[in-house]
């Protein structure tokens, strides 16, 4: 084959193949702002007669047709829920991936097994006895249970990662800095933690948007206003008589929105933790 | 005893370091499945909390092994599991040889790859659910206004074609994965020896076979030991997109444990489904880690 031909037929199929990936998105996008009318109208209407904010508008409460569904609370609530069980899943994640990393200690192997397998443990599966106990704990449907629930499934791939990235610092450095003086302590935050950081807050991002799409847990753990995420929240307009496809799809906006941000933010330090941590063992 | 208080003693640091970790995993995810294992030996229903102590002893094990329902479930659920695994890896590969073989544009490339990656699985279910729907999503409105069919196809409604649904739903999610991992592979890839086969004669297939796929393995690996952490996110999808139904047609095991569990309020029963669902889950991951780590080894040798 000429390699003109074959250079086309490359874009060619590659065009078909981002049209696939990014199509269902745009279509969501693009519906966020259409009326549910227009969503409904049979023969389909294919180039949209106007385009509105009044889906964002009705989900979060203002204008004229409100939508009965308190999107305003669920979006507090994920970010209260997502922030704090990341900042706890950072914390106790980043000092165990550090032992793993600059220790050897007996029970090392097993220890790191059992931690990542307590990550396959499927969350429908889960949330059953924390269900049970959780209402006898009297936490359930509160953000601190969630809370504690989201920071623990958090913790085994926070570890992960951040062994990864602790390996990637020569221990040469932190000795160095030993023999000049430094305690431990301050060898780990001056020389250590910057050079990690990238790597750290990569692990903090992925931490979140965990957090922040989880829903097998969430959607068992919450029942109300006080403690509801935004996918969970999500399925409350399924429960409506006509399902109104276009406050639906203004709310997938609102999930989305923060994830890309944060994705696009870390994509290069996350293939590079997942590659090294795994590959380079 | 006193060995114990040695050895704790000299690894105190290390010890102190991990127990924050180790502590969570006990509270939040141990002791609950300890628990959990216990009720399913008893005929615990959530409406009747005293039949916690209601020891049945594998009464629930008994029945959920004479029970076609759960079967089928168990079936599907391997089936859904198997095809969209492969097919990840397949079309993971492809898109990762594709977007290596462009040179301009690339990194666009790579971050549209990604796209799928930042939604959340029940958002994934949503849009498919939305795009798929027979009266106004868009796949059954375009193949109507292009004349190819009169009739609305009823993708969530028949049997294998909400199977198909599904499945897509979970490969557009995961595939991206495969392909960014395999890509990072392809860029860490050696040329030296690709260099070397070619001037010896071999052609694209066999330096493909024998040298790019060897070397590629490890990063196959690792996004299958990735994938197959939370292969049952899949329930999410499942849940938005037809609840299981109708009528069982596209139940897996995740949403058969969710509806026993908490539509008919049989914990016991429930949580003896879990552990088999468990046991599904940690048989992958332990397939695949275990590939992984015979992969990692042959990659010393490079």
């Amino acid at each position: 084959m000429p390699s003109r031909t074959k250079t086309v037929l490359i874009w060619i199929v590659t065009f078909f193949i981002m049209l696939i990936i990014c199509m269902p998105g745009l279509w969501i996008i693009l519906s966020a702002f259409r009326t549910n009318g227009e969503i409904l109208t049979k023969p389909a209407i294919w180039i949209p007669q106007n385009l509105t904010l009044d889906n964002f508008r009705a989900i979060f409460g203002f204008g004229e047709n409100v939508v009965g569904i308190p999107v305003a609370s669920y979006f507090r609530n994920s970010l209260v829920i997502s922030i704090t069980s990341t900042a706890l899943a950072l914390l106790i994640g980043m000092t165990g991936g550090y032992a793993f990393a600059r220790y050897s200690f007996p029970g090392k192997k097993p220890a790191f097994l059992w931690l990542m397998l307590s990550r396959t443990v499927p969350g429908i599966a889960l949330s059953l006895p924390i269900f049970i106990i959780w209402s006898r704990l009297g936490i359930i449907d509160t953000k601190f249970g969630v809370i504690l629930v989201f920071t623990a499934i958090n913790v085994p791939f926070t570890v992960w990662l951040t062994e990864g990235f602790f390996r990637q610092v020569p221990n040469d450095l932190n000795e160095a800095a030993q023999i000049d003086g430094c305690t431990r302590w301050q060898a780990f935050w001056k020389i250590e933690f910057p050079l990690a950081k990238s790597g750290i807050a990569s692990a903090g991002i992925f931490a979140f948007l965990t957090s922040w799409n989880e829903y097998a847990l969430a959607s068992q753990l919450t029942r109300s206003t006080d403690s509801k995420t935004l996918p969970v929240g999500l399925m409350d307009f399924t429960a409506q008589f006509t399902i109104d496809w276009a406050g639906m799809c203004a709310m997938a906006v609102i999930i989305i929105i923060p994830a890309l941000i944060l994705t696009f933010l870390v994509q290069k330090h996350l293939i590079a933790g997942l590659t090294f941590g795994g590959v380079k063992g | 005893m006193t060995r114990l208080r040695r050895t704790i003693r000299e690894n105190a640091v290390p010890f102190a370091l991990i127990s924050p970790a180790v502590l969570i995993i006990l509270m939040v995810v141990l002791l609950p499945l300890i628990f959990s294992f216990y009720t399913s030996f008893s005929n615990y229903r959530l409406i009747r909390p005293d039949s916690l102590w209601d020891w049945v002893g594998l009464r629930n094990y008994k029945r959920i092994m004479g029970d076609w329902d759960f079967w089928v479930a168990f079936g599907r659920t391997v089936l859904f599991l198997t095809v969209a695994l492969n097919l990840e890896l397949l079309f993971g590969l492809g898109l990762a040889l594709l977007v290596n073989k462009i040179t301009w544009g690339q990194r666009t490339m790579r971050t549209i790859m990604m796209f799928p990656m930042m939604f959340s699985p029940i958002l994934v279910g949503f849009q498919f659910k939305y795009l798929f729907n027979d009266t106004i999503g868009l796949v059954n409105n375009g193949l109507q206004s292009l004349g190819l069919t009169h009739e609305a196809i009823p993708f969530l409604v028949d049997r294998w074609l909400a199977f198909f649904s599904i499945a897509f739903a979970e490969i557009w999610m995961s595939t991206s994965i495969f392909a960014i991992l395999i890509l990072a592979g392809l860029f860490a890839l050696p040329k030296d020896p690709i260099e070397a086969a070619r001037v010896d004669g071999c052609s694209n297939w066999q330096v493909f076979k024998h040298i790019t796929l060897p070397f590629l393995m490890p990063f196959i690996y690792i996004a299958m030991a990735i994938r197959s952490l939370d292969v049952a996110r899949a329930f999410d999808i499942v849940d938005v997109m037809t609840g299981g139904g109708p009528a069982g047609r596209t139940e897996l095991l995740w949403t058969l444990i969710s509806r026993t569990a908490y539509d008919d309020a049989r914990m016991g029963r429930a949580n003896a489904m879990s552990y088999v669902a468990i046991l599904l889950s940690i048989f992958f991951t332990w397939f695949f880690f275990n590939k992984l780590m015979e992969a990692r080894k042959h990659l010393g040798a490079f």
